[in-house]
């Protein structure tokens, strides 16, 4: 038996700006950043469904890019802008247009798998505002679902490009 | 009057949450806790000669480890049988950490307790095991064969023999004027949750108390299982449930040995611990199912009645049985779906293997039963060139036979086997319509013209639903006027907190704003079952149903009181109990909360209006004899026996004539689950049943190969449909045929969208292609494989 809190393991003291707040924690330089997200932030809303980067679950945006967050090194996210799905609301803490969307749509259903569609259609409707259903349907096709049958979200790509729509420009969701 | 709710599509509660991230999944729970990791059998099959744990306490970090040798007491025997059966003559379960032997690749060998689970897995790659190799059952044909053993004291790995029957089958099939025989097989695929398995558990010394919060489908299974396995009361164990990310059947109580041992340390250590399990695990160390033989003998008409039927088929259960029969037991019942056969016999083989264990998953054997059943109608109609419909409707049990009792057959629930109601014609009339049945023909013919092969499937199906033995709801009406409600199932992703409090707004009378509904939390429902067999809806809606019937009723008799008028001229709007024509005459819910409960003391404005010198007639008890404080409804529900939900679906499909890929072109669902109460869920849970039922029948298979180790155990090899497998659109029509069995009038939704999906893609490609589809599920390799088989034959029919 050890004493709890003596782990020997080596540790860095890195930045990550998150959501547009920069944090500094130490983290063995094998953590991953899905874990330090979760786990030294506190940001549990990203999931880990796989940790090799299959499902999406853990998909945050780096530098606006969607990415899996169970196959980078938080040490080596310090350069970047991440943003995951707690910075996906609006600036007054109600749904962003993509949360609002999935919510309108009924485009989940345990909820576990969400995350990584929200951060993804958040990115991919940046790219293209005004998808076709084939388009929307390419836009999540790098995710698993086990609930939806994905109809639903589908839908609901569609209907934040809507909502992305109605927004007076500069009060977006996201960074 | 406050506008109905039941059968309205509400938008959920719970999305508001679970979409900003704030829902609360088990590995959210207890940050900081210890965490463990488990070192698994890398051997299907295998005596353990010795153990080496030396190298692991050296680890920094490192809290503890556990072999077999550490258990005590009830953790050292065997995990529990949970549903034992008089024909499970050979029933075996695991132990929580392997004694002795390991007979699966996956089983749980050791584990240790570290400061997190990095460091956890660096340890438990220094436990040495050394094996002596025994050789591995794999596949129901080594099993069937029996040259090896599974459990060396268990002949045959025969777990179970079982035989139901009614009429004589085999006589009728000997005199029936048409014959056919059959063979079919279904392979393993899993449930497959986005979340794995996890359970935190916390020992607080200071109350001698146990918490766990664990993704489950029964907390208060799990709550048994933990007080029993480590000696302690059941009053002292607390078993929350948090947001689970999805179960369809896995997370149902095994216990998983996790679960028992995540406790344990917690309060031998006295620090909370946390298992989180990856997804190799999950593929490796959790259940599997579906995985069948078949053998069919019928008899029928000129009209394509079947006369008899006989069906034999050989069932892989996996290492173990935990959780006895129940699988096969279901596919030898519900195979007779909506079909009156004047002569049945069924019998079946459990069957171990060297592998992950099998237990329900999402259909729970009717996916195999429809499937035997749905080929022999379609292999009748080919037999006398008729129609599959019409076939199909030949059989039907009609509108006016209800309740109909299959003969003499028993079901999963140790209840007869009696359909509560159904419209089975008309649920085939509204299919054939959605899915234009009687057009296909023309648009075969333009589809061939341009070199296309496409075919048509359908498929019915009955589910036995809401299966007992009961659940509880729980209805309290706070003096602010809220309404907390509680019921001990637990939630998945079903929306329970929408859907139930659709039921307490209408039944109370109350804002659904105002309505919270909880599930899977012992500490405030601990009598409960748990969430499968499409039973949430049916027991604990019912039951929410008639504990706020009760809250009404206690309601209204205080306000009969207050308002001074008869309890038969009030009603409750919106929160207020009001004397119907006099408006002005009205009390609030939580007025009334307040009267209900007579006080000492006075914390807030509402609560001085129930202080001793503001309430009650002094010369009567406070709270009657024959009453309670409070304004609450509390009741259970327990059906006797099961209701019948029933579909139809239909699918077409296109197969490549050079590649052989199978392309969905049309899905259809006609479905009959009672009263709706939230269309939109039903709907999300057909589309999520349906994607499922495709990634069986299309793509998902447990690739084991002959040493027992599972070659395709990650996401990146096991074919989970993404959303270019499934089809773009569903067209789903509704039928309500209300269930006389409860207040409500429902019947299960949660399943029917995977149960007849390998029998109606079978179907649509055999049409599609012109030869029996016998195995599933099926892939364009061996689709392609199949072509090349008729051809050589056919051509050979042609040369000889």
């Amino acid at each position: 038996m050890t004493t709890p809190g003596t782990t020997a393991e080596h540790t860095e003291t890195i930045r990550l700006r998150v959501n547009g707040v920069t944090h500094e924690v130490d983290v063995p330089p094998r953590r991953l950043l899905s874990d330090a997200l979760r786990h030294d932030l506190g940001l549990t809303g990203t999931h880990v469904g796989c940790e090799h980067g299959v499902c999406g679950a853990c998909t945050i945006l780096v530098d606006g890019q969607p990415t899996r967050a169970c196959l980078m090194f938080a040490i080596a996210a310090q350069e970047y802008e991440l943003t995951t799905v707690e910075g996906m609301t609006r600036p007054d803490g109600t749904l962003g247009p993509v949360q609002q969307a999935f919510k309108d749509c009924h485009g989940l259903q345990c909820g576990f798998c969400t995350p990584g569609f929200i951060t993804t259609i958040e990115a991919g409707l940046e790219e293209n505002p005004d998808p076709t259903p084939d388009e929307a349907r390419d836009m999540i096709s790098g995710n698993l679902c086990r609930c939806t049958g994905y109809q639903n979200i589908v839908k609901s790509v569609l209907r934040a490009a809507e909502l992305k729509r109605e927004i007076p420009t500069g009060e977006g969701a996201g960074q | 009057m406050t506008t109905k709710l039941m059968g309205e599509p509400v938008a959920r509660v719970e999305d508001d949450r679970l979409v900003t991230g704030k829902g609360r999944y088990a590995d959210d729970i207890m940050p900081g806790a210890l965490e463990m990791a488990v070192l698994r059998s890398p051997h299907a099959h295998a005596r353990i000669r010795s153990i080496d744990v030396d190298a692991v306490l050296d680890v920094p970090g490192v809290h503890a480890v556990y072999t077999y040798d550490d258990l005590e007491g009830p953790m050292a025997e065997p995990l529990p049988l949970l549903i034992p059966h008089p024909a499970l003559t050979h029933g075996r379960t695991q132990y929580a950490l392997a004694k002795d032997e390991v007979n699966y690749v996956g089983e749980a060998i050791a584990v240790v307790v570290a400061d997190n689970r990095y460091l956890a897995e660096d340890a438990v790659g220094r436990i040495e095991v050394e094996y002596d190799f025994l050789p591995p059952v794999v596949g129901i044909d080594a099993a069937r064969a029996a040259e090896n053993l599974v459990h060396e004291d268990v002949p045959g790995n025969v777990a179970a023999v079982m035989e139901q029957s009614f009429g004589d089958a085999e006589a009728a099939i000997a005199s029936a004027p048409h014959r056919l025989s059959l063979d079919l097989t279904v392979e393993r695929s899993a449930c497959m949750p986005m979340e794995g398995r996890g359970t935190v558990a916390r020992w607080d010394e200071d109350l001698n108390r146990m918490s766990v919060w664990t993704s489950t489908q029964t907390s208060t299974g799990v709550r048994a299982a933990v007080a029993t396995k480590l000696g302690l009361d059941l009053g002292q164990v607390d078993v929350v449930t948090p947001d689970v990310g999805g179960g369809f059947g896995v997370k149902i109580v095994h216990p998983w040995p996790e679960e028992l041992l995540v406790p344990m340390a917690a309060k031998a250590l006295r620090r909370p611990v946390k298992f989180t399990e990856d997804r190799r695990e999950h593929f490796i160390s959790s259940a599997h199912e579906r995985g069948q033989q078949q053998h069919i003998e019928v008899g029928f008409d000129d009209e394509g009645r079947v006369l008899g039927m006989s069906v034999k088929f050989w069932h892989d259960n996996g290492a173990y049985t935990p959780y006895g029969l129940i699988v096969p037991i279901i596919t030898s019942t519900q195979l007779l779906g909506p079909y009156k056969l004047p002569n049945y016999r069924v019998s079946f083989e459990s069957l171990y293997t060297n592998t992950v264990i099998v237990t329900p998953y999402r259909g729970a054997g009717r996916p195999q039963g429809v499937y035997a059943m749905e080929r022999t109608m379609d292999a009748i109609a080919a037999e006398l060139g008729m129609d599959r419909t019409e076939v199909r409707e030949n059989n039907f049990i009609q509108p006016e036979d209800f309740p109909y009792a299959h003969g003499e057959l028993t079901f999963q629930d140790g209840r007869p086997l009696v359909y509560d109601s159904g419209n089975y014609p008309e649920m085939m009339r509204k299919a054939r319509a959605l899915v234009d049945w009687p057009a296909f023909e023309k648009f075969r013919d333009e589809a061939r013209k341009e070199g296309r092969k496409v075919g048509i499937g359908i498929a019915c199906y009955v589910e036995g639903t809401g299966v007992g033995p009961y659940e509880g709801g729980h209805v309290h009406i706070e003096t602010s006027g809220k309404v907390k409600v509680s019921t001990g199932l637990t939630t998945q992703g079903q929306g329970h907190q929408t859907a139930f409090a659709q039921i307490v707004a209408d039944e109370l009378g109350v804002r659904f704003e105002d309505v919270e509904v909880v599930t899977g939390d012992t500490r405030r429902s601990p009598y409960s079952v748990g969430t499968f067999a499409s039973r949430a809806a049916v027991m604990s809606g019912s039951a929410i149903a008639l504990a706020a019937r009760n809250a009404r009723a206690k309601a209204l008799r205080l306000a009969a009181d207050a308002l001074e008028a008869d309890v038969d001229d009030l009603e409750i709007v919106d929160g207020i109990v009001r004397v119907k024509g006099a408006p002005d005459s009205q009390i609030a819910l939580g007025t009334l909360a307040v009267l209900s409960n007579p006080l000492r003391y006075a914390f807030d404005e509402a609560s001085r209006a129930a202080t001793q010198f503001a309430v009650g007639d002094p010369s009567k008890p406070p709270v009657a004899e024959d009453d309670e404080p409070g304004l609450e409804g509390k009741d259970y529900y327990s059906p006797p026996r099961s209701t019948f939900a029933s579909g139809i679906h239909a699918v077409i499909v296109e197969t490549d004539p050079e590649t052989a890929e199978i392309r969905i072109l049309k899905y259809a669902v006609v479905h009959d689950c009672g009263t709706l109460i939230n269309p939109r869920i039903v709907e999300g849970q057909v589309h999520g049943g349906v994607a499922q039922g495709v990634g069986g029948a299309l793509y998902e298979r447990m690739a084991y190969d002959e040493t027992g180790q599972l070659q395709n155990a990650s996401f990146m090899d096991f074919l989970m449909p993404y959303v270019t497998e499934v089809p773009e659109t569903i067209d789903i029509d509704h039928l309500e045929t209300p269930s006389p069995l409860n207040p409500l009038g429902i019947k299960g939704a949660g399943e029917a969208g995977v149960i007849p999906s390998a029998a109606v893609f079978a179907a649509a490609i055999e049409d599609a292609e012109g030869f029996p589809i016998t195995a599933m599920p099926i892939s364009p390799s061996e689709l392609y494989a199949l072509r090349l088989t008729h051809s050589t034959t056919s051509h050979e029919r042609t040369a000889s």
